[in-house]
């Protein structure tokens, strides 16, 4: 299985990179390379060119930018993996990356790949949905940010030109004190989750539910927000009931069906995964409480 | 059309190369056929058996997804490069040894790939657990060894890099 | 004929090494990356080849237009049907094994020409100065296919004329065997309890981590025809060359390079290998074809589907009276090689039981997929599921502990040797040599606290967890004939040659035979080196397969390196003017006992025997420290084992994790116990895959929806628990060496171990598995089935 011929391109800048898309048509970018490879490999692509923007430093960091954490689309996960400021600021990300994957895709895959490939039961897209991330998009016509809700559009598909590069990633962190927890089920370690659960929690000094975010990722084309279980719980406390209400609500959800994997059966798992994680997630923001 | 030829510069276990390449050639067959340092397999091409696992500038990667001029001036290590130099050419790095000692290979086909990414490991971690031992080898498949003998030797070469360190 | 023969008198020669944990030989190699695998071996100026496969199941071949590719930049030929089929006898392949039941035209072709099978079936070859390239061109190659209907099940298969799987088959079952003995009638008469059970099991494919390749290379000077091939049977590869390519065998010379493991996928002639060896000859250039891994799961050999009917009668007390009943097996488009596999299961089900009576029908089915020869376990692993499961029918329905009741019918010690009363493909009627069941038993039951493990589920249960125990036998024959060969030589310089017509696949063979030979010859073990699978070296030899080089070779290198040492004995004798016993062999010579500075070294002897014109050798000794030995064996060894594993299942969702497992084995004698350990691992972690993981799926139109390590699941280091292997030896005494087999066994029983640990787990869900594998959608299914009722 080798890969078809392209022309290949490597340019040390954004401006470059970007008049290569720009210019051409039916290009792809090679970010970390863990998806698109086999892809390239398996000869289920043929792109006429390939830009390599692995050698642009620019697109590669993490940084904290007036309260939010700013990471740059071509950042390893590996080094989100070790970063001491995504463990403290993000905890969620800090938990979720260790499930994508193996130490050795870890190394060169990076979050932007990740986000602009949106496989539906990818980790990070999950991640940035659930801490609804702004996402920071180039082209030679300039930039814009798009939310992580308007930029996952369906199936593996966003909103993307094709002129343009995803260069960032912004997240504005939860309070000091927040509970959070990514829990999936996998068949192996490192696969793709076939369901994953993120919830981020803020309780108030009466364990009451301040601000909630439930995530599932793998049930649907795209991560999928429970809004309006999140709007049921605040003001409540956790108990039980009100969790196995939440629970339920899976049953209903328009979730992606093939032979393989049943819709009934991603509903269920994630009605097993959800009040797992929200228990994990409670247990964090307890802990914390005195912080508040 | 071959996709264009790049020339490119690596090193290799310490060893300088300037070659040229197709674009689109693989940098596990670069090593493997351009180079001749055939100790890195191939076995699946698709990312997922970690046969064919190298070291990029200090951290595992898999060869076959990665292009042979993404490699241009990086430093790569391959299991050739493993066992000291020493003078009758015998000794072998601790990882070999404790893999021999412990029966920790059968067809040897996906054994260097697993030592490369313990080598990460036991530089990153001085004493690992056995889950974080685990948990390296499953990023590698191999039908043979049902891994219990790799994970033994990954643990006594841990014991035995830590002894020679002190 | 038992193993105390081992030649010395004395006794105090060096240390016994076999027995013992010897190191490898093989790897020191391997570990510095310097083993050469088929595709490390390079030749100046090879071309390689791709092929074009089916995207059908089933079409015909209206036309196949390659005149596009064979202008693609690089190609220097491409081949299609009628371009190959110019280059040899046959188009067709010869059957693997000589059967006269089975019909004719049943083999594959090495190029398609008419009609397409199976959706990788090979149409086209491309030859090119890199795989690239010839990728490039297979895309370039128009085949114009006209679909026809496709049999993806063999069940439908059996039970529906039409569609055939093939045009030119007259029916889809190409074989039906019966196999009965004893008074059927009488066991499921009014007396007796009667149940019946209708399973399914599946067990995917062999997946070594280096796929297949073959490498070629013709000789102008000698016309002679170099191939070396990962292969497991290099003496019948050379033969299916010989024959197909209309040359003399003796001119045909096939090596085996190292192999990446064979599991059974290495273990047959393909259409690939012949059809790059006829491209050499052509072109008069050397050709090598590497198997990437797609094609493997498009087209290397599977194990895939069994459906069994079976009834089990039984008296109140559990014991069996009889078994019978009915199994439909997935053949696949063609018969490569023959139906050992589904033989192998309809005839080894009692397993280690006693039963008295047996009926069973098998049906050799025909699909549009892949062909199916034996995947390591061979037919066995399937056997052991049902068997066990209905064990563990009885046991619930006659509310009988389910290890007492497996106790009340295992064959005992004492009745060894045990007619089982079914013939073996051979043939020749089944007799387990030895084996102890019941304190195997014992043993794996004291292992995973079986006493204890009723209260663990309970206390699990009270807090929401879900823990189950499995519990299974297995038989495994072993050591399949009719021969093997083996030379040992020793060199003037003294090194010690091993060749042998067995095969290495990673199973340590060379340390194994090395530990043999050395006993005899007081040689260390790294002064011997160990060929095999070069078809120059030993003109006769039948390769790795059937757990059979322990006993086969390993019988033929201690037979050969006896003679040699009984040789060097008569001449150290002549030269020394000692008697006999007064001579030890350790460190490479011929020593006086106790004296050790009066001796001779080997290397002296075979120098003195190489010969010099005008002198005499030694009276009665024959030219050259060698012998060679073609140990021939017709009985079968039976390796036995009993597994336990404790598994927890997530019901919310259907997640199996394997907490604890036991491996309790019985292969005789041990040459290595680290190898011999190491075996059982690698059997117990793919038994696992076929229980929880691994499923070669198609869609509804023969499209395999499984073709990448993503998709088709091998089980990593995170999956498997630490496996507790225990050995219990009862030496066999059908073989000098009392070995048995042990490639396989670890395999066997892992499968019926697991699913009975599920369905122990789900107990208060009234779940019955009747199926392997399990994912955990039907775990949950089942789960939901069982709530209903």
């Amino acid at each position: 299985m080798k890969p078809p011929p392209f022309h290949y391109h490597a340019p040390h800048t954004l401006q470059d990179a970007l008049a290569i898309v720009g210019e051409h048509d039916n290009t792809r970018l090679l970010a970390g390379g863990q998806s698109l490879m086999p892809m390239l490999n398996m000869r289920l692509l043929s792109p006429d060119h390939l830009v390599d923007i692995n050698r642009i430093p620019e697109l590669a960091g993490i940084r904290e930018d007036r309260g939010g954490i700013v990471i740059g689309a071509m950042t390893r996960q590996r080094d989100i993996e070790f970063s001491p400021l995504i463990r403290e600021r993000l905890p969620l990300l800090a938990e979720a990356i260790t499930l994508v994957g193996h130490r050795q895709t870890r190394n060169r895959g990076t979050i932007g790949g990740s986000i602009c490939h949106l496989d539906p039961s990818a980790e990070q897209p999950a991640v940035a949905m659930a801490m609804d991330a702004t996402l920071t998009v180039a082209s030679q016509r300039g930039v814009r940010e798009i939310a992580m809700r308007d930029f996952a559009l369906g199936l593996m598909t966003t909103a993307l030109d094709d002129n343009e590069i995803l260069t960032s990633i912004r997240i504005e962190p939860w309070r000091s004190g927040h509970g959070w927890a990514f829990i999936e089920y996998a068949r192996r370690h490192g696969d793709f989750a076939i369901v994953s659960v993120a919830v981020l929690l803020e309780l108030d000094a009466a364990a009451k539910v301040v601000r909630v975010a439930l995530t599932l990722g793998g049930v649907c084309p795209v991560p999928l927000r429970l809004r309006e279980a999140e709007k049921q719980l605040l003001g409540s406390a956790l108990t039980s009931a009100n969790v196995a209400k939440v629970a339920e609500q899976c049953a209903g959800i328009d979730a992606l069906d093939d032979p393989q994997v049943p819709r009934w059966y991603r509903r269920r798992v994630a009605a097993t995964l959800l009040p797992r994680a929200i228990a994990i997630a409670a247990e964090r923001a307890r802990a914390r409480d005195g912080d508040s | 059309m071959n996709g264009g030829e790049k020339m490119i510069s690596v090193t290799v276990n310490g060893q300088a190369f300037t070659r040229p390449v197709s674009s689109r050639r693989l940098l596990a067959d670069f090593l493997r056929h351009d180079l001749a340092l055939t100790g890195t397999h191939l076995g699946c091409e698709h990312g997922v058996c970690g046969a064919c696992t190298v070291l990029v500038d200090g951290v595992s990667a898999r060869s076959c997804l990665m292009l042979a001029v993404q490699a241009n001036g990086c430093k790569i290590n391959t299991v050739e490069g493993l066992a000291p130099d020493s003078g009758d050419g015998e000794a072998m790095h601790p990882l070999q040894e404790a893999f021999w000692s412990r029966h920790g290979l059968q067809c040897g086909f996906c054994t260097a790939g697993i030592l490369m990414s313990l080598v990460e490991l036991l530089r990153d971690v001085e004493a690992p657990t056995e889950e974080q031992v685990r948990l390296v080898l499953s990023g590698h498949l191999c039908r043979c060894t049902g891994y219990q003998n790799i994970v033994a030797a990954a643990l006594e070469a841990a014991r035995s890099m830590s002894a020679q360190a002190r | 004929m038992m193993a105390d023969d081992q030649g010395a008198a004395d006794g105090k020669h060096s240390p016994r090494i076999v027995g013992t944990k010897a190191k490898r030989i093989e790897d020191r190699a391997l570990l510095r990356g310097r083993g050469k695998f088929l595709d490390d071996i390079h030749i100046d100026g090879v071309l390689h080849a791709a092929f074009l496969r089916s995207q059908h199941a089933h079409a015909r071949l209206r036309a196949v237009e390659v005149s596009a590719a064979r202008k693609a930049p690089g190609v220097v030929a491409v081949f299609d049907a009628q371009a190959m089929r110019a280059e040899l006898t046959d188009l067709r392949m010869p059957l693997g094994f000589p059967s006269s039941t089975l019909p004719a035209n049943i083999t594959p072709f090495v190029l398609s020409e008419r009609e397409v099978c199976f959706v990788g079936e090979a149409v086209a070859m491309v030859v090119a100065t890199d795989r690239y390239l010839a990728e490039d061109a297979v895309g370039l190659i128009q085949v114009d296919y006209d679909p026809l209907p496709a049999v993806t099940d063999c069940k439908s298969a059996f039970e529906n004329s039409e569609p055939r799987a093939r045009s030119d088959s007259p029916s889809n079952v190409i074989e039906r065997v019966e196999l009965a003995y004893g008074d059927i009638a009488a066991a499921f008469g009014p007396a007796n309890r009667q149940f019946k059970e209708s399973l399914f099991i599946h067990r995917g494919m062999a997946h070594p981590i280096e796929g297949r390749g073959v490498l070629a290379r013709f000789d102008d000077t000698s016309s002679e025809l170099t191939v070396w091939s990962s292969t497991q049977m290099s003496h019948e590869l050379r033969q299916v060359l010989a024959d197909l390519l209309g040359m003399e065998p003796d001119r045909v010379r096939v090596i085996a390079p190292d192999v990446g493991g064979g599991f059974g996928a290495k273990y047959l002639v393909y259409p690939e290998e012949i059809a790059v060896a006829a491209a050499t000859r052509h072109l008069r250039r050397p050709v090598k074809w590497v198997e990437d891994r797609m094609e493997h799961f498009l087209s290397a050999i599977q194990d895939r589907d069994q459906y069994w009917d079976v009834e089990i009668a039984a008296d109140n007390n559990g014991k069996i009276q009889g078994i019978r009943g009915r199994m439909i097996h997935d053949q696949g488009a063609y018969t490569p090689q023959g139906i050992n596999l589904p033989y192998n299961s309809v005839s080894s089900l009692t397993g280690p039981y006693i039963v008295p009576a047996y009926q069973m029908s098998l049906f050799v089915c025909q699909t549009n997929k892949p062909a199916v020869i034996p995947v390591r376990g061979a037919g066995y692993p399937q056997a052991a599921f049902v068997m066990e499961r209905l064990m563990d029918r009885i046991a619930r329905e006659l509310q009988i502990d389910r290890v007492e009741v497996r106790n009340r019918n295992l064959i005992p010690k004492e009745k060894m040797p045990y007619n089982k009363q079914l013939k073996s493909r051979a043939g020749v009627i089944a007799v387990i040599d030895s084996g102890d069941y019941a304190a195997c038993s014992r043993k794996a039951v004291d292992a995973i606290d079986y006493a204890g493990f009723p209260s663990r589920q309970d206390q699990a249960r009270a807090t929401g967890r879900y823990l189950g125990l499995g519990f299974a036998h297995a038989v495994k024959p072993t050591g399949r004939g009719p021969f093997e060969s083996a030379v040992v030589r020793v060199t003037p310089a003294g090194r010690v040659v091993i060749y042998t017509g067995a095969m290495a696949m990673g199973q340590g063979l060379a340390t194994a035979l090395a530990q043999l030979c050395a006993d005899q010859l007081g040689v260390p073990l790294e002064s011997i080196d160990v060929s095999a699978g070069d078809t120059s070296r030993v003109s006769l030899g039948l390769g790795g397969f059937a757990s059979r080089q322990a006993i086969l070779a390993g019988s033929a290198v201690h037979l050969a390196s006896l003679e040699v040492r009984q040789k060097a004995i008569k001449v150290a004798q002549h030269v020394l003017e000692v008697a006999e016993q007064d001579l030890v062999l350790q460190n490479g010579r011929v020593e006086v006992l106790g004296v050790p500075s009066h001796g001779i070294s080997l290397a002296s002897i075979a120098r003195k025997l190489k010969g010099s014109p005008g002198y005499a050798l030694p009276p009665g000794v024959k030219p050259g420290l060698e012998a060679t030995s073609l140990f021939q064996f017709d009985a079968q060894a039976f390796a036995n084992a009993t597994h336990a594993c404790e598994v927890e299942v997530d019901i919310g969702t259907g997640d199996v994790r394997i907490l604890r497992y036991i491996g309790v084995h019985d292969s005789g004698r041990l040459i290595n116990p680290m190898i011999a350990e190491g075996q059982i691992h690698g059997g117990i972690v793919h038994g696992i895959g076929n229980s929880l993981y691994e499923k070669m799926r198609f869609d509804e139109i023969g499209q395999p929806i499984t073709t990448t390590f993503a998709d088709y699941l091998l089980p990593t280091a995170t999956e498997i628990p630490n496996l507790e292997v225990l050995f219990h030896e009862s030496p066999s005494p059908t073989n000098p060496l009392g070995v048995k087999g042990i490639g396989e066994t670890g395999t066997i029983p892992v499968i019926a171990c697991v699913i009975s640990a599920v369905e122990n787990a789900l107990g208060p869900f009234n779940v019955r598995i009747r199926e392997a594998p399990l994912s955990p959608i039907r775990i949950l299914e089942m789960i939901d089935e069982g709530r209903a009722q």
